[in-house]
């Protein structure tokens, strides 16, 4: 069995002190701007995403306190409009791709036994552009005449309005494609070519599968938007008419291209949630995922449908029977291998040893709350009700149940689960349940009245509304204040495991009794270089079953 | 561990209640919770079909969270402290893959069946041609000769200003009445012809189950047959700007013989009282009290382009009315202190259109150049709005008479 370099005194991430042999981390800021390190680019894409939620959070209070009573209080339509584009763009890829970015520079080389990913300078310089993306986009708010305020899908004509933030709007929305893509590349390369000996793809862990998965849609997709902004952008200062009218250009054809992008961008968003996920509900239930197979091809089913289902955002611009009736039918089609998934994860569950401890609670909350989103996904897919329900509060209600209780629980579950393992200690458990009760029962308090008002008539993107709708939009302001300032039982439990340690207890290598994995077979907090030499798993005809394998390195103890 | 089963058992019973409260209070109160049913045939089938879709939605909820729930009780260590090893069974997945499927199909043919009948537009018997602008909509009946703009009521412009001290609760329909609906005939297939002027709107009334965007260079097609005669309140639906949420829409259904003598009455250019566009519910307005002609000389609807221009108007006359047209017309984006939106939308105090020559600024307001045109006004309240904007905040512009805009119309 080979042994691998763990034997030197591991530097502890976070706080860099001083090493002996070349491999540590720098000293002081440096370390941070240079790093080509796996984990600590995955803990500058948390620290990033969460000042991301922060600042995005920030802007869905004042469109909330808006909304609190009809009549306008506070802030001017056109500022209310900038709230709510740049809540969107900033949650979309200030918060949730970064956090899954980070998440997978953290663990995937880690879960498929490699060193570092496939390419570190890459790694490095992806990170370092969104900074600049966000300064840029964030800027615009200070500029005469303030942000972006046509919304995030940026439809021309109205997109066009926009003043001076309009090219800094286009060139941060580049940024931000180019920083995922080379993520992207970065994450299938180091999957495709440096899985530890014996580990075929079919016995990785499937926060690998699903993230193998979302950075094809990532390849294929980024692209495609920074197209159609680019056409946005000649449109407006180089006399193009891509998409006007009176040039003989077409509105709807931009459309069509964003949702192109913007479709799978969903799935993008929910995919390595997905993943997080099934790693966590079989910990806890202390039984293996059941269906591991289907699970993989239900997401990449999910993948592919993602690509011919797009114009299901646009059924009322106006298309052709023929069109709306097919973007119906693959729309539907999409619940059933969505619904393999939770079925699976309930299967998982039956007959298990359950234990509740934060992530799972996380976890089981995603499997309910991301369930009612994928309900009311189905009911905006039957078109000639999707008039009734298109542009109103109950599509935002369906979103923000797929992407909060959804994909945002599944990342704080997700940091619960591997925070021991990267700082060393464990957090107050006590404190992380009250967290998630707190979390649990305000945002549905946020959301679930969202369904009734929209239902009922209330348009999206609107700053007042006709007053039969104050009282749902009296809840949901209480429940996103609420759920604002739960977080803050998170922050302090999350800071005392990184920046205050003094007296909290130390975490073993196994975090977690029922935690299957290769991340499991390295100490925590995991040493800076990790699997410098593969691991070597057992010869793949023995191997059954892919936790069957973690098991069988765990009794070989390749670690010291 | 036995913490966690009292946390569990709390949890269950509330999210059941929850569900039950929220499934029977959905269904019974009506459209303040739920999507209204509607005056058409169309309306009703698609809310039967959303009604449908949400039981099938409850009754698959019921089982998978019914079987999550039971597992998480009954699975928890505490109870069950030896996991079971089985990790796969190809026929479940196989069940579990085929039986929704056959559920969508079950979904999807009565669903593509109402789709079909929405999109047949053929045999209207009016036609009426419906332009979203920045912020208001413009109807036009094509072949009668009329056609008009409907903004936002003055009362609900007046409140929703911000730091306007008015409670919205005070102001009748606040936000979804207009100076003037679209008065449409009960029991006739009307054809709406949908485009836009300037950027994308959708033209929404929930109770007719129309939902349309309005598209610069598309001019999309949609019907409606009302059973029903009464006011039907809707909103534009797609981001359009500022004021996105300001520019509502009222369709008010007359009995065909009433709707004959409001459409003779509208060509004569002549005014003529909607009952029915009072603020009423709309299912509570019996069809004989619908409309009843106005008294004489008591103006309610907004008259037609040309008919109100007179003669010489004193500055204090042209000032007030100015003041009117201003607000409703112009505020939104030069705002009621002139000062404007720097960069988008230019100010007007101290600038050189209003304090330059007149014939500049008319020409500007009539073609529109970077901002809508504003040809459908009267002279006369164009050339009241020109005064006031030439003599507020500071201008010191020349008076503009209706005799002025008039010669400069062609």
């Amino acid at each position: 069995m080979a042994h691998h370099d763990t034997h030197a005194h591991h530097d502890d991430h976070a706080h860099g002190e001083h090493h002996d042999h070349g491999h540590g981390p720098e000293k002081g800021i440096m370390r941070w701007i240079k790093t080509t390190n796996h984990k600590d680019l995955g803990t500058l894409y948390l620290f990033l995403s969460f000042t991301m939620f922060m600042i995005g959070g920030l802007m869905s209070l004042v469109i909330r306190a808006e909304l609190w009573m009809p009549g306008l209080q506070f802030v001017d339509p056109e500022f209310f409009n900038q709230m709510t584009t740049l809540h969107a763009l900033v949650m979309i890829f200030g918060g949730l791709m970064p956090a899954f970015v980070g998440l997978a520079n953290w663990m995937i080389p880690m879960m498929v036994g490699c060193s570092d990913l496939a390419l570190p300078r890459v790694n490095n310089w992806g990170f370092w552009i969104l900074p600049f993306a966000f300064t840029l986009l964030l800027g615009t708010l200070f500029m005469p005449g303030g942000g972006p305020a046509g919304g995030w899908t940026m439809y021309p004509p109205l997109v066009l309005q926009t003043g001076n933030a309009f090219p800094f709007l286009i060139f941060a929305v580049h940024l931000m494609g180019i920083s995922s893509i080379t993520g992207a590349i970065n994450v299938a390369v180091t999957i495709l070519n440096m899985r530890a000996p014996g580990m075929s793809l079919l016995k990785m862990p499937l926060f690998a599968w699903t993230w193998l998965i979302t950075a094809y849609l990532l390849i294929a997709t980024m692209p495609v938007l920074a197209g159609a902004v680019t056409m946005l952008l000649t449109d407006k200062y180089f006399g193009t008419a891509f998409f006007t009218a009176a040039g003989g250009g077409d509105p709807v054809m931009f459309q069509h291209i964003f949702w192109f992008f913007g479709h799978p961008e969903v799935y993008i968003l929910i995919l390595p949630a997905f993943g997080v996920v099934s790693t966590i509900i079989p910990t806890f239930a202390r039984k293996s995922l059941f269906g591991y197979d289907s699970m993989v091809y239900a997401t990449a089913s999910i993948a592919f449908l993602s690509f011919i289902v797009w114009a299901h955002h646009m059924f009322t611009v106006g298309m052709p029977l023929a069109g709306e009736l097919f973007f119906m039918f693959a729309t539907m089609l999409i619940a059933v291998p969505t619904g393999v998934k939770v079925f699976n994860w309930v299967a998982t569950m039956w007959k298990g040893s359950m234990t509740f401890e934060t992530p799972m609670l996380f976890a089981l909350a995603f499997v309910f709350l991301f369930t009612i989103g994928g309900f009311s996904g189905l009911m905006l897919a039957i078109a000639p009700v999707d008039f009734q329900y298109h542009d109103t509060y109950f599509v935002v209600a369906h979103f923000h149940y797929v992407i909060v209780p959804g994909a945002v629980f599944a990342v704080i579950a997700g940091v619960y689960y591997w925070l021991p393992k990267w700082t060393g200690v464990m957090y107050n458990e006590t404190l992380g349940r009250i967290h998630f009760w707190l979390s649990a029962i305000f945002i549905n308090l946020t959301f679930f009245p969202q369904h009734f008002a929209g239902l009922a008539g209330m348009q999206r993107r609107v700053p007042d509304y006709a007053v039969q709708f104050t009282d749902f939009n009296v809840q949901s302001s209480i429940g996103a204040f609420g759920f604002f300032v739960s977080q803050f039982v998170m922050i302090y439990n999350f800071a005392r495991c990184i920046w205050f340690r003094e007296g909290m207890e130390k975490a073993p290598a196994r975090v977690w009794e029922g935690a299957h994995g290769l991340e499991w077979t390295v100490p925590s907090p995991a040493p800076y270089h990790t699997f410098e030499e593969p691991p070597r798993l057992l010869p793949e005809g023995e191997i059954t079953a892919a936790h069957d394998a973690y098991d069988a390195l765990d009794r070989h103890k390749i670690n010291p | 561990m036995a913490k966690m089963g009292w946390m569990a058992r709390a949890a269950l019973v509330s999210v059941l209640l929850a569900a039950s409260g929220a499934a029977s209070a959905y269904t019974t109160t009506g459209n303040g919770w739920n999507t209204p049913q509607g005056v058409t045939e169309i309306s009703a089938k698609v809310y039967d079909l959303h009604l449908l879709i949400f039981w099938v939605c409850v009754a698959i909820g019921v089982l998978v969270f019914g079987a999550m729930t039971y597992s998480i009780v009954m699975h928890r260590r505490s109870v069950h402290p030896k996991p079971a090893d089985f990790h796969e069974s190809t026929t479940v997945e196989i069940v579990w893959t085929v039986i929704p499927f056959l559920i969508l199909i079950g979904m999807a043919i009565p669903a593509a069946g109402t789709l079909i009948k929405m999109e047949d537009t053929r045999g209207a018997e009016l036609s009426v041609k419906v332009t979203g602008y920045q912020w208001k909509w413009q109807y036009e009946y094509l072949d009668q000769g009329v056609g008009f703009f409907s903004t936002l009521h003055p009362d609900s412009n007046k409140a929703r200003q911000v730091g306007s001290g008015i409670d919205p609760t005070t102001v009748p329909n606040y936000l979804v009445e207009v100076d003037e609906p679209l008065v449409l005939p009960v029991g006739k297939k009307v054809r709406f012809l949908i485009t836009a002027n300037d950027v994308i709107h959708a033209w929404w009334v929930p109770d007719l189950a129309v939902k349309k965007d309005a598209i610069p260079g598309y001019v999309n097609e949609v019907w409606t047959k009302i059973d029903k005669p009464g006011t039907y309140r809707g909103v534009c639906a797609e981001l359009c700007g500022r004021d996105h949420g300001f520019m509502p829409i009222v369709v008010v259904a007359l009995p065909e013989e009433e709707f004959g003598k409001w459409l003779e009455a509208r060509k004569a250019g002549q005014p003529y009282r909607l009952a029915a566009a009072a603020p009423t519910q709309a299912a509570d307005v019996p069809p004989a009290a619908a409309a009843q002609p106005a008294p004489a000389g008591e103006q309610v609807a907004a008259a037609p382009a040309t008919a109100a221009s007179a003669g010489e108007l004193s500055k204090a006359e042209l000032m007030a009315k100015g003041e009117q047209v201003y607000k409703a017309n112009c505020a939104a984006c030069h705002q009621a202190n002139g000062a404007g939106m720097a960069p988008t939308f230019p100010p007007l105090a101290g600038s050189k259109m209003a304090n330059g020559p007149a014939e500049a600024h008319i020409a500007q307001m009539f073609t529109g150049k970077m901002m809508p045109s504003f040809r459908h006004l009267s002279d006369a309240d164009l050339a009241a709005v020109a005064t006031y904007e030439r003599n507020s905040w500071g201008n010191t512009g020349s008076i503009v008479q209706p005799a002025q805009v008039a010669a400069l119309r062609k």
